[in-house]
């Protein structure tokens, strides 16, 4: 008997660590990387002195996370990267509505959720990148272009896994539908220069040594390589700015459904639309801010201005499987 | 026997083996829930590819792997050579290289854009140069730091029994060539089947690597239909049918024991024959070479990339990491070595076959791929939380607002020790294999106290065992990646996420510091295991 009460004490205070009470304090699961948030919640813990406890990892397993606690989660805030992504959070019924009229005047209303179960932070474009040697920008001109013969073993391409581009070919198949769709990317696949990349900046980085031509990324990441002065031989291209304009996805949060520090989730959501926030949130990582009245960090106002085409939230969650799909039907990996 | 209660041996026994059936039977009882047009997407676009890839992958490695550990082993246990002293323990060293941390400084130092590529290209123009990013790169990447398992465990099992062996088929008139090829290798199958298993299983169970390389396997099509598809179930669909693959690696492995069991342990003092000239220079060549490529190179690498940012990364939270890392090593290496000697004790000396089926069950926990193993052992969690743990709590009038065993250490763990009881138990095994049921009966015959037995036959039998079991859960705890990402408790952050976290990005760079600090502290456990094995 003795040895089991043993037992029960060793296992309390085990488990004791993973449960903490404070008023003041604020639990963050992320799925946006932490050196990013660093800097933004420091700002925050100095202004109001609120405590961080911040969680980061991919979104699928936050999100399950979020569902296996259930009602006991310790969770105030979800930070989520693409709008696929938020759009399952809120699928899920694991976020709650905020009625602010801060956030509603900070956020336009293309940039967060119709139930206001969450709000878009800042703004990233999925864009081409080309390399200025070998290819002149008169002879881009859309995404589905990248799918013609002139680009046969001139494109590169992150893995399909990466849900960017599963949100890139949703939008894809909401305009052009399923067949057409295929074609492109079946196109892309035989275009490609060399394997797809695991991440963005590698493959910039191949665009840049002139392994291939052209390739698809997010901006912020030819932001850090250009800050970084590893951008001298790539540029970026918009296109489809005859159409729909270019792809466009969210940086975002909402307050967890079952929060244990409500009021603070709700002040911390409306700093994060806040002019100084903005800045720093945007910024650090050389993306768009959502707050229209925030001007973008200098190197990012420096690429000009460009037709954007704001993902649908819906589309891109909804469609995010037939996406997967078809991109495994069309061999990319 | 009853050196401890068997009844409370018994249950320790069971409880351990629960733990790792428990999670597992949760994902079985996946099969028919989830959404059946993506499992068909699956059966139709990938299952071929899954399994070819994941065959050539095994095929490759265990090829690979059994080659490199073997050559190694027996160069360095049987010729004498200069500098084999040092490169006896130098080539123990790749074992504190996270196959993932080399997968990326590959790629980072080889593939197109890196130095070697670049300067390939100013020297010999558009001549092609053989392509990092493949299959036979994923290969050569996780062969190079899996090696050391097979190269350990035969090194011992040779040093064991090798010259009696040598000298015996000699006196049968066997060149000395011969008797390796004909008599020693074929004795020592059991340790290179052990060496080999180990190795596959890390293979199958890895993501970081794969994810690296883009190479789709299961443990990338599980993460896929679990991000991608959104399909929890269909991912532990796949898990289980990954389990199969290792199924047959532990098949494979026992019928490698059982046709070889360790008697000899004659321990004489090795005749080393001399090789010089040519023969020397092939043999001190073929061990640079493999130490160059998995160990050297990466570190100068990795020096290369944290000169370059070692200022902004070096701050105080960076200690933290490198104590989350130790604490919970050390942890989870007590905990995993206890249980695994338990389990692995009453399975050697059981009349009945119960213990040795839980050992044989306790050990599957390796094969499962971390990632799916947390989300086991979080469902379960979740449902005690919710239906025992906190109605219970509130009865007792405590704060039940939180979850309670759901993101604690204790889960945490619990994952650790389930996925690296098989890494203890293989050192243990050897060890175990050597107390034979009749010595410890004939020393009760004459009449010797447990306390007694315990330190004159046990110990020095299992000493060994224990502290390469304990280093080597060690190691690969704080090497531990997808589980630590998915359970650690707030806070936790160790090594391997915060590399996790920078890799994904394509922050090498970045990764180089937490991945260079983890192989210092991983060396220190190989370091111990040098010494240890000298002696």
């Amino acid at each position: 008997m003795k040895r089991i009460a043993l037992t029960l004490a060793a296992v309390a205070a085990l488990t004791a660590c993973s449960q903490q009470e404070a008023s003041n304090e604020l639990v963050i699961y992320s799925a946006r990387n932490e050196t990013l948030m660093k800097p933004i919640l420091d700002k925050y813990t100095e202004k109001t002195g609120t405590e961080f406890q911040l969680i980061t990892d991919k979104e699928a397993p936050l999100l399950e996370r979020l569902k296996a606690e259930g009602e006991n989660t310790p969770a105030d805030i979800l930070i989520t990267v693409d709008a696929g992504n938020l759009w399952h959070a809120s699928e899920n019924g694991v976020l709650a509505s905020v009625e602010s009229d801060t956030l509603n005047k900070n956020i336009p209303a293309n940039l967060k959720s119709s139930k206001n179960d969450w709000f878009g932070f800042s703004v990233r474009a999925r864009t081409i990148v080309y390399n200025t040697d070998a290819v002149d920008p008169s002879e881009l001109s859309t995404y589905e272009d990248l799918a013609t013969e002139k680009w046969k073993d001139r494109l590169c391409l992150r893995t399909s896994k990466k849900v960017y581009n599963q949100s890139l070919v949703a939008t894809l198949i909401s305009t052009l539908g399923e067949d057409q769709t295929q074609e492109v990317v079946e196109g892309w696949v035989s275009n490609l220069a060399t394997d797809v990349f695991s991440s963005d900046t590698k493959m910039m980085e191949a665009v840049n040594a002139g392994q291939c031509d052209v390739g698809i990324g997010n901006t912020y990441y030819y932001g850090r390589l250009q800050a970084k002065g590893a951008a001298e031989n790539i540029a970026l291209f918009w296109p489809n700015q005859n159409d729909r304009g270019v792809h466009v996805n969210v940086s975002g949060a909402g307050k967890v459904k079952h929060a244990k520090h409500p009021e603070n989730a709700v002040a911390f959501l409306e700093w994060l639309s806040s002019p100084e926030a903005q800045e720093i949130f945007a910024g650090v990582n050389y993306e768009f801010p959502a707050n229209s009245s925030v001007p973008s960090d200098p190197l990012v106002a420096g690429w000009g201005t460009f037709k954007q085409d704001i993902i649908d939230v819906e589309t891109a969650g909804s469609m995010q499987a037939d996406a997967v799909k078809l991109m495994d039907r069309a061999g990319y990996l | 026997m009853n050196l401890v209660s068997q009844r409370w041996l018994n249950l320790v026994v069971s409880g351990t083996t629960l733990m790792v059936v428990v999670p597992v039977l949760v994902i079985f009882f996946s099969w028919g829930k989830g959404d059946s047009s993506i499992w068909s997407h699956f059966f139709e676009t990938q299952l071929t590819t899954l399994i070819y890839n994941t065959l050539v992958l095994v095929i490759g490695v265990g090829v690979l792997v059994s080659w490199l550990g073997m050559k190694l082993a027996t160069l360095i246990v049987l010729y004498e050579f200069p500098f084999r002293k040092h490169f006896e323990w130098m080539l123990m060293l790749p074992l504190a290289m996270p196959a993932y941390v080399i997968a990326f400084v590959f790629i980072g130092v080889f593939d197109f854009t890196g130095p070697i590529q670049t300067l390939w290209r100013s020297t010999f123009g558009d001549l092609p140069f053989p392509p990092v990013r493949s299959t036979g790169g994923v290969i050569l990447v996780f062969s190079l730091v899996l090696y050391p398992y097979v190269y350990l465990l035969v090194r011992s099992a040779l040093l064991r029994q090798g010259n009696s062996l040598i000298e015996a088929s000699r006196v049968m008139g066997f060149s000395r060539q011969r008797a390796i090829s004909k008599v020693v290798l074929p004795a020592v199958r059991p340790a290179i089947a052990a060496g080999v298993s180990l190795a596959l299983m890390e293979t199958l169970a890895d993501f970081g690597t794969v994810s690296t390389f883009n190479y789709t396997t299961f443990t990338t099509a599980i993460y896929k239909s679990w991000y991608g598809l959104r399909d929890l179930h269909v991912a532990a669909q796949l898990a289980s049918l990954l389990m199969v693959f290792v199924f047959i690696a532990i098949w494979l492995e026992q019928q490698g024991r059982k046709r070889n069991s360790y008697q000899q342990s004659s321990i004489k003092t090795l005749q080393r024959e001399k090789i010089s000239g040519l023969a020397a220079f092939k043999a001190i060549a073929f061990c640079s070479t493999v130490l160059l490529f998995a160990f050297v190179i990466p570190v100068i690498q990795l020096i290369v990339w944290v000169l370059e940012i070692w200022k902004d990364e070096l701050t105080s939270r960076f200690f933290g990491f490198i104590w989350h890392t130790m604490a919970l090593g050390l942890m989870a290496g007590v905990i995993t070595l206890l249980l695994a000697l338990a389990v692995n004790y009453r399975s050697r000396f059981s009349h009945s076959n119960w213990p040795k089926n839980f050992a044989r069950i306790a050990n599957l926990g390796y094969a499962i791929p971390s990632s799916i193993l947390a989300v086991g052992i979080i469902m379960v969690y979740g449902w005690l939380d919710t239906k025992v743990v906190i109605p219970g709590a509130s009865l007792l009038g405590l704060p039940t607002n939180t979850t309670i065993l759901t993101g604690s250490l204790a889960a945490l763990l619990m994952a650790y020790t389930v996925r690296f009881m098989a890494v203890a138990s293989g050192p243990l095994h050897s060890g175990l294999q050597q107390l034979k049921p009749s010595l410890i009966e004939s020393s009760r015959l004459l009449g010797a106290s447990g306390p007694l037995r315990l330190k004159m036959i046990h110990w020095p039998a299992l000493r060994p065992g224990i502290l390469t079991a304990f280093l080597v859960v060690l190691v690969d705890v704080m090497k531990e990646m997808p589980a630590t990402l998915i359970m650690r408790p707030f806070g936790w952050d160790t090594l391997a996420v915060r590399i996790y976290e920078m890799t994904s990005e394509g922050m090498w760079e970045q990764a180089a510091l937490p991945s260079l600090v983890l192989l210092l502290v991983g060396l220190l456990p190989v370091v111990l295991l040098v010494r240890s094995s000298r002696s």
